[in-house]
């Protein structure tokens, strides 16, 4: 099958009712996964996603679609291994082709800390039942055959684990997948439908007020990436969020075969080739909180400087595209789901930089909470509340960025 | 790219410096002191426009600056 020539997805303009028993504002992975999940798992498709810009337009589709479960607490873990599962079934689920391919990801470490800090996650992915194996210099070598293990001198691989599950998918695929399927079992997408605030009552969310009128819920979800703290503050809710932007980048094609996912958390930052061939990175998000989408050569240049020590190959090729995305970082390194504490609004939320991973399983979670109105044990540790129980979910080496 | 003047080290690139968050600023509504206390401590403003903050110039003199910075175009503002 063809990328190019396949037909894409027939999205049409549905006129907005005035109340529905669901709206997700944010029509994102996880806004469209939790729409999906609703209408499949709980037969409820009086759902409307409300998407500012077009389905995707996001952080959805402006990451560098790696997925894969090697956190190193039990509840991400978990979690994480969820999704990938999901992700896993996904085409034969949907009946939508999102190129989902197994690759197998290698997380090199360069000292010995670094390479403590490996071992320890391996040992808590293989209690969680992820698939992670430490590895030696060599062995990483035989994975991935472009990798220069002296690492210019500069970052000698001492090995890294390996984690067999790591996949990747295509971004804009995975959110046509979820809204064909929300779409044709009856939920509303409603694009370019910016929301302006939230209808109250007393205490209690009741809508949404769009540029286009009010339409009234029984629950309103939040799903916005990059802007979750106002609308979070439309409904007085405090989030512990900075938003900073993510870049990447990707290079002209070279030759297929670069198999593995490469990632090094010491050098802060991650590389992995499409099915075109081109060579898609990303790195540590800016240090500075931002709502600019703008690039800089400030990481473009530290980038390139560190992955060609890494993969030499790669300093013949030529940069193509630079972009950002504007993520919602917290302060563990741990998304936010469930309740807030204001009746009929619930938010998914602090995705950062990896929240296309969870997709599938944050959307399925936060379905469940909709639908039957428990939180389910998946994500009961990734409340708001966990600020205020003093049970941060510290995860930092495992984001990969920072 | 972004660029910071240090009062002691003259117009600096930001990779020079630290981040050192935004100035703590509870809303007036938030009046239970446990309450304030958390939000004092982990929540965010996060303001998408003018926002006063704290930097560190780690790479330099090594003194703590106060400065304001537009988050929508991530350049500093005078004042």
């Amino acid at each position: 099958m063809n990328e190019f020539v396949e037909r894409i997805l027939d999205l049409p303009w549905q006129e907005p009712k005035r109340s529905y028993e669901v709206v997700i504002i944010g029509g994102g992975g996880h806004g469209l996964a939790t729409a999906y999940y609703l209408a499949t798992r709980h037969g409820l498709t009086d759902v409307a996603v409300v998407e500012a810009d077009y389905i995707g337009s996001g952080n959805t589709g402006r990451n560098t679609t790696i997925i894969r479960a090697n956190y190193g607490i039990a509840e991400s873990v978990r979690f994480y291994q969820r999704a990938l599962e999901l992700y896993a079934t996904l085409e034969e689920e949907t009946g939508c082709w999102i190129m989902h391919k197994t690759k197998g990801l290698l997380w090199l470490a360069h000292t010995e800390s670094g390479l403590r800090a490996e071992r320890a996650r391996t040992l808590m992915n293989q209690a969680m039942g992820a698939q992670t194996a430490m590895v030696t210099p060599e062995e990483a070598l035989a994975l991935c055959p472009h990798l220069d293990l002296t690492g210019g001198g500069r970052y000698p691989v001492l090995g890294g684990s390996y984690h067999s599950g790591g996949a990747t998918a295509r971004h804009d695929r995975v959110v046509w997948a979820y809204a064909q399927g929300a779409l044709r079992r009856g939920a509303h997408i409603l694009q370019h439908t910016p929301v302006t605030g939230l209808l109250r009552d007393g205490d209690r969310v009741t809508g949404v007020q769009t540029a286009t009128g009010p339409i009234s819920a029984r629950i309103v979800m939040s799903a916005v990436a990059g802007w979750s703290t106002h609308v979070a503050d439309m409904a007085e809710v405090r989030l512990p969020i900075r938003t900073h932007p993510l870049q990447a980048l990707v290079t002209n094609p070279y030759a297929l075969g670069f198999e593995p996912i490469v990632a090094s958390s010491e050098l802060l930052c991650y590389v992995s080739q499409t099915a075109r061939g081109h060579m898609l990175m990303g790195a540590e998000f800016d240090s500075q909180p931002s709502y600019s989408r703008a690039s800089s050569f400030e990481f473009l240049s530290s980038v390139s400087a560190k992955i060609t020590k890494l993969l030499p190959f790669m300093a013949d090729l030529r940069v193509l595209r630079q972009w950002a995305g504007i993520c919602d970082i917290t302060p563990d390194y741990s998304p936010i789901m469930g309740e807030t504490g204001v009746p009929g609004f619930v938010i998914s939320t602090g995705w950062g930089t990896w929240g296309f991973k969870a997709i599938p399983a944050g959307g399925e979670a936060m379905a469940e909470l909709i639908a039957t109105g428990t939180t389910p044990a998946m994500i009961a540790s990734f409340g708001l509340d966990r600020f205020a129980r003093d049970h941060a979910m510290a995860d930092q080496g495992s984001a990969g960025t920072r | 790219m972004l660029w910071i003047s240090c009062p002691t080290c003259g117009e600096r690139p930001v990779g020079e410096f630290r981040f050192g968050g935004e100035l703590p600023h509870v809303p007036d509504r938030i009046t239970d002191p446990d309450a304030y206390n958390l939000d004092y401590v982990w929540m965010q403003n996060n303001v998408a426009g003018i926002t006063t903050e704290r930097w560190f110039h780690a790479a330099g003199c090594r003194r703590w600056l106060t400065l304001r910075r537009d988050t929508r175009v991530d350049r500093v503002v005078p004042g």
